[in-house]
């Protein structure tokens, strides 16, 4: 393999994303990231925008969340993120009890979650390689020690020539690969996606899948919100449809 | 090493372009072929110049500019009525009221050889009938005959401020020695001048108090101005994992810097302004310009502590917009948080 002296470096990243997180192991591997328990939500005095979710998110699990539109999908995706309180009911991630975690512990459990906002959320006077440096900028590494890794992330993702490009200047197949690649970066446990679909061709679609679901097989459970049907077709995975604020889930 | 092979068949099957990456050769990661991807230095986490951050920088400049120029003002009014005060109390006067049968000019003599003869004293003048003449002229007119009217004539003495004489003691020896003599040390017209000059400096006071409390709104509403733009940075640092602190930190380097350009610049110009003024003056020295501004402004150099306020007025200014800044920022995360407390405010957050 030509690429041969390349690999530690990238296959490091991952081994060190299980140094980590010793937890994921064999040993606990059944043990949920994330568990819901009779979760409701409502906005203000509002109806329920959610109601009395209970369900078990796997670590290296695969699933689609789905539904029509307004059935509370981003929502719920807020509510995994930590950017949402539930109005009622129990959330445990990382065994750990969301409403027992003081805020300031918030940012080191954001962490071991990457998200890919439906907006894409890239800072426009940033590069590409900048962006998706950000989350390790923000934890206070040296550039140093990360740009190769950054760079062998962009390649991944096919963003290779477009390192130093500014956001306004990608294409929206483009931007949405740096911003998964941003979500990727410091190795999260579990990757969210919200329409990471939406704005590509599926030629492009059908690549970002695979992208998906090797990083699946490496470790990292995937939860992406689509409603675009000739996408979860492709996989035979867990799908979780959300209608009008409950629930259901086809293993 | 075979998790990176899977990934990028994974690429490749779905039809990408082989990442040959041609642009950049890197070596060191691929065989020695490839040299490594240049990447810009990286850039500030905050774009460095916006339009927010620029007419903030102009704002502060402003702002300081004028906060300088009052303070460079209220000073020199201090410095001039004080001068005022020691101008005026440098000379005592004697009077010497006529009366049949007096030697006026003896008893003049004998008055300044007897208030010459007091420690403190520097210097004593008879004003002569000319000067008396034109003393009066506005009252008496011209062509006056000093010797056909009772006209007081003075002596004015010259003392040293440091250490002036006994006015008590200067006074009984005249009255003793020269009847007549009446000794005038201005201490009423020194009381009513020094609280006219306590006046003017009490008013420049509250101007200067005006003028600050302006700025320092002005600067914190700028500055919240300027943030307000960037609240989309802070949610994005926010997301991506980063500590309040640190993204606290960011902003208010970056607002230290931009207040520190401004407020540089405004104290630079008012500094500047006084500079010239005062080298104007002094070039142009009895000059009927220049007579005129000095006897309204007294003279235009602010001295070193003048120089000093300029440049705290600087540190404040930068203080203010860095600490504005951090608490900014920290509500806004705070909000976000809010937010996620009571998702009923879901204000600036895209909902399902």
């Amino acid at each position: 393999m030509p690429s041969a002296r390349k690999d530690p470096s990238t296959l490091a990243v991952y081994e060190r994303s299980s140094h980590r997180h010793p937890n994921t192991n064999t040993l606990t591997l059944d043990v949920a990231l994330i568990h819901f328990e009779n979760v409701g939500l409502r906005y203000g005095m509002g109806p329920e925008i959610l109601r009395d979710l209970t369900f078990d998110i796997p670590r290296r699990s695969f699933q689609f969340l789905t539904g029509p539109s307004g059935a509370g999908k981003t929502t719920l995706l807020r509510l995994l993120f930590m950017s949402l309180q539930p109005t009622r009911g129990l959330i445990r991630m990382f065994d750990r009890d969301l409403s027992q975690i003081p805020r300031a512990e918030l940012p080191m459990l954001r962490r071991r979650v990457g998200i890919v906002f439906q907006d894409f959320r890239l800072l426009d006077h940033l590069t590409t390689y900048e962006n998706v440096a950000l989350p390790l900028r923000v934890r206070g590494k040296d550039e140093a020690s990360y740009r190769t890794d950054v760079i062998e992330l962009l390649k991944w993702v096919g963003l290779g020539e477009r390192i130093n490009v500014l956001p306004p200047v990608l294409s929206g197949g483009e931007k949405q690969r740096a911003a998964i690649a941003r979500a990727l970066m410091d190795r999260p446990e579990i990757l969210l996606a919200d329409e990471p679909t939406g704005n590509v061709d599926p030629p492009m679609a059908r690549r970002l899948l695979n992208l998906f679901l090797e990083l699946n097989r490496l470790g990292t459970a995937v939860v992406i919100a689509t409603h675009d049907l000739g996408l979860m077709d492709q996989v035979d995975a867990r799908r979780m449809i959300l209608t009008e604020g409950r629930l259901d889930i086809y293993e | 090493m075979n998790d990176l092979n899977r990934l990028k068949n994974a690429l490749k099957k779905s039809g990408s372009k082989p990442e040959k990456t041609s642009a950049t050769p890197s070596g060191s990661s691929s065989g020695g072929r490839r040299t490594e991807m240049r990447v810009r230095p990286t850039g500030p986490i905050l774009p460095p110049s916006n339009i927010q951050g620029n007419a903030l920088m102009v704002v502060i400049a402003i702002m300081s500019f004028l906060a300088c120029l009052t303070f460079g003002g209220v000073s020199m009014v201090r410095a001039t009525a004080s001068s005022w005060e020691s101008q005026i109390s440098r000379e005592i006067t004697i009077q010497i009221k006529p009366q049949d049968g007096l030697d006026m000019d003896a008893a003049l003599k004998k008055a300044r050889d007897l208030a010459l003869t007091f420690v403190g004293t520097k210097q004593g003048t008879i004003m002569d009938d000319a000067a008396t003449a034109r003393l009066l002229e506005p009252w008496l007119g011209t062509g006056l005959d000093l010797k056909e009217l009772p006209v007081p004539r003075l002596v004015i003495i010259t003392i040293d401020e440091a250490n002036p004489p006994d006015f008590a003691g200067m006074r009984d020896l005249l009255k003793a020695e020269v009847p007549q003599a009446f000794l005038d040390d201005h201490r009423t017209w020194v009381g009513r001048l020094v609280s006219m000059a306590h006046t003017t400096v009490l008013i420049g006071m509250s101007i200067l108090i005006l003028v600050f409390t302006a700025m320092i709104l002005t600067v914190i509403f700028a500055t919240r101005g300027a943030l307000s733009g960037n609240r989309h940075i802070v949610e994005v640092l926010h997301f991506v994992g980063a500590e309040s602190g640190f993204v606290a930190s960011e902003f208010q380097k970056h607002f230290l810097k931009i207040s520190l350009k401004g407020s540089a610049a405004g104290g630079a110009l008012a500094a500047l302004l006084f500079a010239s003024a005062s080298l104007w003056q002094s070039n142009s020295l009895a000059t009927p310009q220049s007579d005129q501004a000095t006897a309204l402004f007294g003279t235009f150099t602010i001295d070193f502590f003048g120089y000093l306020g300029i440049v705290a007025t600087m540190i404040v200014i930068a203080l203010l917009t860095t600490l504005t800044a951090r608490f900014t920022v920290m509500r806004t995360i705070d909000e976000i948080d809010l937010i996620r407390s009571d998702p009923g405010r879901s204000d600036g957050l895209p909902s399902s």
